[in-house]
């Protein structure tokens, strides 16, 4: 099949207080038409940065691409202006972020927010875009719509006010919709709504997805294909069974082992020893192995490279070691 | 397997835990919703609503339930930093419900919170060792050098690196500032600990690292958990009992395995059902709850997850289900309990 979306050697910094740093750096990995990609990792390994770069969003955080490209549809977004990249946004690829409340407005109803979304993206009148507006909130399951229309976010719940923010980014008919923690900050069942739902897009609407988390379970209920992250690297990359069935990174056997199992359960929990480095102290090698089980000499003094193997990826020299250990979950 | 620890925690049998630290009875905790203008009619958010409860010394109890169901208030309640509207509580065996502030401070160090948000809970700037020290001079313990001891040791105990005690919170990582409120709460040697979504906001390998410690502190100085958090797998690793709650209700009280792989309420069952797991292949039957958690200042008669449960029938709309055990480990609140 055909690819959406190809991330081809990313690089992104930031300036800061002490100097240039590298938030993500030679990142690489494609999408397909109506397939879910999963970018897993720690809180600060990149993710989030991976997803707004893909917007050109980043410019408006003093970030800057500072190599790479992005190829959607075959056209590479990194040297679009901000002008194009405006048309693009919504329409194409829209992007769902973490909090609903902060990206909701709280003094304007919700049909004036999905209004003003779809006519910001379509040439249609005010009673064609009240329609469609409507059959958006429908889509994403709510009910009692002409209310919810009228009505203040705070008014709605978390899961509401989530599945809100999904209606306006599927305002323009995106092809590609990006979700960032889309459902962190909610409870399991709502949780379970939002993936369904997400699930059903995609299929109803050949959508593509990338989702980004650090819940593996999520990963694994959603995901076609996985990317594994660490420190602004990718570190792994596979489909979804090939990354729970035999994890080639240390990195992602750890995290496979840190989630709470329902048998062993009055052992400890499984925790990778360390915390991640900060992006101005990476350490020499590969950047993972102060916390490796795996490490060895050479790992102290040369970074691995991301080396392909049947349709996955890993960067690691041990990684023949790793295999030949099974994760039990 | 590489390095799993091999420390495995001792379960205390059921019938051990016979001295209850924290008794609720009949609880409710209301909160005036302000009407419109000319409403004179006073209506009110029955955050909790008649909740009786036993914790008994050394468990963990674990309240799960959707957002709103009032977890947080309970808790809150339970150590009277809340008042309640209505009923009573009990600290080993003494009634607290009315007791004086200054009554009341001699009790509160006994009883110590953990925060959800590491950063926030924590003055951005005081130092590390004036943080953890705080419990210490607000309650004129220690000073001067005995202080400075006290606080090496908890740092250590936390597995916090003392020679770091001058530095400020923003310079440690989520992990590591949750470890922080993890030490003041335990300051004062506290024997019951509310720890409100302390871990939810961790990654899994930071959450794991913060719940050992947890349950190692447990073991070593005979803590009492009331833990409230939304991961349905930590609160199964953590927890003896769990307790699930649903506006202002709690619908079922048992055993965690018992309660996890059969439970009653058909509440639970469903909660239990859209629990993500790590395994791309078990594509279980979810049962998948239709809408939303009604307003809890107008809940619906009868039973309050009539408009959402998949048995209801008609006397479920309109004769409540009491708290009633089922089993001596177990009991729900439901007209049709599913074991
Ligand atoms: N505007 C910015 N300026 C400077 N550094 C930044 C900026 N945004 C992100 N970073 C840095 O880039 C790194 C990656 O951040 P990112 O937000 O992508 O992490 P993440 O994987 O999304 O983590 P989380 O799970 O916590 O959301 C972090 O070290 C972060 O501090
Ligand atoms: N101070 C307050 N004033 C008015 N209403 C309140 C107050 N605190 C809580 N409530 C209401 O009481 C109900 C229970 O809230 P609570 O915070 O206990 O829920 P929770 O189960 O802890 O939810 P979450 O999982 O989202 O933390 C909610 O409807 C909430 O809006
Ligand atoms: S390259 Fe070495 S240190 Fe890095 S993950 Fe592999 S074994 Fe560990
Ligand atoms: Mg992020
Ligand atoms: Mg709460």
């Amino acid at each position: 099949m055909k690819e959406l979306l190809q991330v081809k050697n990313l690089s992104v910094e930031f300036q800061s207080d002490a100097g240039k740093i590298r938030a993500i750096d030679d990142v690489s990995f494609n999408v397909k038409p109506g397939e879910t990609v999963c970018i897993v990792g720690e809180s600060g390994s990149g993710k989030s940065v991976t997803s707004l770069s893909v917007m050109r969003l980043l410019e408006y955080e003093n970030g800057s691409i500072a190599g790479g490209e992005v190829l959607f549809e075959n056209e590479d977004l990194v040297t679009k202006s901000q002008e194009e990249m405006r048309k693009i946004r919504g329409n194409d690829i829209s992007i769902i972020f973490q909090e609903p409340m902060t990206a909701l407005n709280p003094v304007f109803t919700i049909g004036r927010q999905l209004i003003e979304g779809i006519q910001q993206h379509q040439d249609v009148s005010k009673k064609e875009a009240w329609d469609r507006a409507c059959e958006l909130l429908r889509l994403v399951g709510l009910n009692d719509v002409p209310v919810r229309m009228k009505q203040y976010p705070h008014e709605l719940s978390g899961g509401m006010r989530q599945r809100v923010m999904i209606a306006i980014a599927l305002a323009g008919n995106p092809k590609l919709l990006i979700a960032d923690e889309p459902t962190t900050a909610l409870d399991v069942t709502i949780e379970t709504q939002i993936l369904n739902l997400l699930n059903e897009l995609k299929e109803k609407i050949n959508m593509s997805i990338i989702l980004i988390t650090h819940d593996m379970g999520v990963a694994a209920e959603v995901a076609d294909k996985i990317v594994v992250m660490y420190a602004g690297k990718i570190v792994e990359q596979g489909t979804v069974y090939q990354i729970f069935d035999e994890p080639t990174h240390p990195y992602t056997k750890g995290l496979l082992q840190s989630i709470p199992s329902d048998t062993d359960k009055k052992d400890r929990l499984y925790s990778i020893k360390g915390t991640i480095p900060s992006l101005n102290d990476l350490p020499q090698g590969c950047r993972f192995h102060p916390r490796c089980e795996f490490a060895t000499d050479k790992c102290l003094q040369s970074e691995p490279p991301l080396l392909q193997e049947n349709d996955r990826e890993v960067a690691c020299w041990n990684f023949k070691e790793v295999l030949k250990e099974k994760v039990k979950l | 397997m590489t390095t799993k620890e091999e420390t495995v925690h001792q379960d205390q049998h059921p019938l051990e835990k016979s001295n209850i630290l924290i008794e609720a009875k009949n609880l409710k905790k209301y909160f005036p919703v302000k009407g419109g203008m000319f409403n004179r009619q006073k209506s009110f958010v029955k955050a909790v609503d008649d909740i009786s409860l036993k914790i008994y010394e050394g468990e963990t109890f674990s309240l799960v339930g959707e957002s709103g169901s009032g977890k947080s208030t309970l808790g809150r309640a339970l150590l009277r930093l809340q008042e309640p509207t209505d009923g009573s509580i009990f600290f080993e065996g003494q009634d607290i419900t009315s007791l004086k502030k200054e009554e009341m401070r001699k009790i509160r160090h006994n009883m110590q919170v953990i925060y959800q948000d590491p950063f926030g809970s924590l003055n951005p700037r005081m130092k590390v060792t004036e943080l953890i020290g705080e419990p210490f001079r607000i309650n004129k313990i220690a000073s001067g050098k005995e202080l400075e001891k006290r606080v090496i040791e908890l740092m250590e105990l936390v597995g916090l690196d003392p020679s770091r005690r001058n530095r400020y919170p923003h310079e440690f990582s989520g992990g590591q500032r949750q470890r922080i409120g993890i030490a003041r709460a335990i300051a004062l040697n506290p024997k019951f600990i509310l720890a409100d979504e302390a871990v939810s906001a961790l990654d899994v390998s930071v959450q794991a690292q913060v719940i050992n410690l947890m349950k190692d502190l447990q073991r070593d100085l005979g803590l009492t958990y009331l833990f409230i958090a939304h991961g349905l797998n930590v609160v199964r690793h953590i927890s003896d009992r769990v307790g699930v709650m649903y506006l202002g209700h709690l619908v079922e009280v048992g055993e965690v395995e018992e309660l996890y792989k059969r439970p009653a309420h058909p509440y639970t069952s469903a909660l239990i059902s859209t629990n993500p797991t790590p395994n791309p292949r078990a594509k279980r039957e979810k049962v998948i709850l239709k809408g939303e958690i009604p307003s809890p200042s107008n809940p619906p008669s009868g039973c309050r997850f009539h408009t959402r449960c998949p048995l209801a029938t008609d006397r479920c709309k309109t004769e409540a289900p009491k708290l009633v055990p089922i089993s001596e480990e177990r009991s729900v609140a439901c007209h049709y309990p599913l074991v």
